[in-house]
């Protein structure tokens, strides 16, 4: 076991060296870079720009030097907390440090949402194949999964505007969006929350709840199953220890991908929903060519999918001794 | 309703005290969009105390749902109808009316009758220790005794042969090669001291030579218990080592039945013959070539009330074949046969 997340800890390193390696490169694909753009902006007012004043600009952001030099300069910055300046001026840690809250709380909690319904209803819907409430759950999972999230988004705000007047985009009203912290401001917070969170989840929970009653009801025809009732256990005490355990195993490696789906996902629900969330300000940086904070946006929604995985094999390692044999042994 | 043949074996050589189980009419049904597949239809035997049952039969023709029958574990949308009759100190319940789900049936699942299943390798759960699953037998029956259960857990891996028991006991199944986990399997099945073993293909999945050690394990365990065995194999050979009676099945029919002599010596039913003279060994007619019986059983569903074996018969005669299913003929005392070339003799 120790070997095993030893060894799952090196692979994580390699996977986060070359991946931000990656972010670093591709944000730089896109012709020109913001002093272009700049450039442009001042050549459509009218401006004379030289060649001198551009190579000036240049060498004030650092866009002179070989790419691994500044690769370097943004990881050695990275790693002691200076994320450099965006092209608006302002600090890059600022500006992430305002939304990085929101946006993971927004993924955890959906995440929570996810397996807490998505679970419970999956094993129903597999216990009770073909009842009545099987096909309801079947049906809303099925329109969560294929009706896009902003959509819902819209529709919400809609209803909500037309029938309560109420505004629910953005995670504050207007009165606490810049109050201290207060046991209102959270209630207020907790008012705003919900319907994002359902946005945000209702696709994963709809995938969640199809591959809990598929796994479950593949681990219901296992001749494990027959030999649990055969030695007299009850149906119900035997459900939750076999099949259900079992059942869990793939979702609980699907952490590892669900967790950066919310992370993701987010961009469009949150232009939506007008969620302070790194989502929109991602979107933002890279139509600005704002190389210092999309790819500083893009490596911490990397870590964090990372993270997740880590959680979800280290789990798994726990839960399934096949696993822990397996990859301890060696 | 199909008129059934009346199977009678009160010739059996052996008491009425030693009866423990009596199978009447035993129909196991599941409703399919393409029909009623009639997996088990209209069977009846008797199991007895200190004896082995064996039942043969291809691939397909009913033997594992009869033994699902017996536990009333059959899936769904198996439903099971009949009379079995299980007679315990001087007492007797009807398995056939229990309602699957109820205490009374669980007490009897695991306790009273235990089963042994064909793949060692998936029936065991993969994330539980060997140990965890031979207790839970013990502790579903009532007896609550963590250290109890243990010690019983480490003797029975222990007497089925598993050296270093008290180790392997906290071992994962994966951890065991097939063999030893077919042993646990045993171990598991004797943890509460059952009166009725059913054995479903204990040896199919394991290669020969470990097919004879796990043989000679469940006869000894057999003969030290006295237990009574329902032993399911299509292996003729380990059927004549192990049986004292033979049931031969064929498309959820008991088509020849008697002692192991009977009916392995002394074939009657074209089935049966067959069946024989498909293995290596028990070529009925000497010097005759191995010949496999053409075509396959295909799968019951609304099947027609005729012989269920004339489509693929040797002696197939359309003069005498054309009726509805067989009655059962007795030939010799004990030995049963449902064929109507002993139904027009008679
Ligand atoms: N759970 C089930 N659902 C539907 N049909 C089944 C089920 N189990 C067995 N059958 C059918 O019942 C027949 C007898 O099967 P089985 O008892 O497994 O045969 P055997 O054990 O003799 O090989 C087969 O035609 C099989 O397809
Ligand atoms: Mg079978």
């Amino acid at each position: 076991m120790i070997n095993y997340l030893i060894r799952r800890l090196g692979t994580t390193l390699i996977t986060v060296l070359v991946l931000s390696y990656t972010i670093f490169a591709i944000v730089q694909i896109p012709p020109g870079d913001a002093v272009d753009r700049q450039v442009r902006l001042r050549q459509t007012q009218g401006d004379v720009v030289t060649r001198e004043e551009i190579e000036t600009l240049r060498a004030q952001y650092g866009l002179d030097r070989p790419i691994l030099v500044r690769y370097y300069q943004w990881i050695r910055g990275f790693l002691v907390g200076d994320l450099g300046r965006s092209t608006s001026g302002r600090r890059v840690n600022d500006l992430i440090a305002e939304r990085l809250p929101q946006t993971v709380a927004l993924a955890v909690a959906g995440l929570i949402i996810t397996y807490a319904i998505g679970i419970p209803v999956g094993i129903y819907s597999a216990t009770h194949q073909y009842s009545a409430g099987d096909y309801i759950a079947n049906s809303i999972s099925f329109i969560g999964m294929s009706v896009p999230g902003f959509l819902i988004g819209i529709i919400l705000l809609y209803l909500f505007y037309k029938w309560f007047g109420l505004s629910i985009g953005g995670f504050f009203s207007v009165e606490y969006k810049s109050a201290p912290w207060s046991w209102a401001r959270l209630q207020d917070l907790i008012n705003h929350l919900w319907v994002p969170l359902f946005v945000v989840a209702v696709g994963s929970t709809g995938g969640l709840i199809r591959t809990m009653r598929a796994t479950l009801l593949d681990e219901l025809s296992k001749q494990y199953v027959m030999t649990a009732r055969a030695k007299g256990v009850p149906m119900r005490k035997l459900l939750l220890k076999y099949p259900v355990r079992l059942a869990l195993n793939p979702i609980i490696a699907s952490i590892g991908h669900i967790f950066p789906y919310l992370l993701s996902g987010q961009v469009v629900i949150a232009i939506v929903l007008n969620l302070p969330v790194l989502g929109p300000l991602l979107n933002t940086a890279l139509t600005n060519e704002d190389i210092a904070l999309s790819s500083s946006i893009l490596l911490i929604q990397s870590l964090l999918a990372v993270f997740g995985t880590v959680v979800s094999d280290v789990l798994l390692a726990v839960l399934d001794p096949r696993i822990r044999f397996e990859r301890g042994a060696h | 309703m199909i008129p059934q043949p009346q199977v009678r074996h009160d010739q059996a050589p052996v008491t009425e005290s030693d009866l423990l189980l009596q199978v009447r009419d035993l129909r196991t049904y599941f409703r399919l969009d393409e029909g009623m597949l009639k997996a088990v239809d209209g069977i009846s035997f008797n199991v007895y105390r200190n004896r082995v049952l064996g039942m043969v039969g291809e691939s397909g023709c009913g033997k594992s749902v009869t033994a699902q029958s017996i536990l009333q574990i059959v899936p769904k949308p198996g439903v099971v109808q009949g009379e079995m009759l299980w007679h315990r100190d001087g007492q007797t319940v009807d398995i056939g009316g229990l309602d699957p789900e109820s205490e009374e049936m669980r007490a009897i699942r695991g306790n009273e009758i235990a089963m042994i299943f064909q793949e060692p390798m998936t029936a065991f759960s993969p994330v539980h220790t060997v140990g965890n699953q031979l207790m839970e037998a013990y502790f579903v029956h009532g007896k609550l005794d963590e250290a109890e259960a243990r010690a019983r857990a480490v003797e029975l891996l222990d007497l089925v042969g598993i050296p270093a028991a008290d180790r392997r006991v906290d071992e994962y199944t994966f951890q065991l090669s097939g063999g030893m986990r077919q042993r646990a399997m045993i171990a598991m099945a004797m943890m509460n001291r059952p009166r009725m073993l059913i054995a479903d293909e204990p040896t199919t999945a394991l290669d020969v030579t470990i097919q004879a050690q796990i043989l000679r394990l469940i006869r000894r365990l057999q003969a030290e218990t006295g237990a009574a065995v329902l032993f399911i194999s299509h292996n003729l050979g380990a059927v004549a080592n192990l049986a004292n009676d033979v049931a031969v099945m064929y498309r959820g029919k008991i088509v020849e039945f008697g002692t192991v002599r009977q009916v392995l010596k002394n074939p009657q039913h074209p089935y049966t013959v067959a069946l024989l003279q498909s293995i290596p060994g028990f070529g009925y007619r000497r010097g005759d070539r191995l010949q496999s019986i053409r075509g396959s059983v295909g799968v019951p569903i609304d099947p027609p009330d005729e012989c269920p074996f004339r489509g693929r018969c040797d002696r197939f005669d359309p003069a005498l074949c054309g009726g509805s299913m067989p009655a059962s003929v007795e030939v010799e005392p004990g030995h049963q046969v449902a064929c109507v070339l002993y139904e027009a003799r008679s």
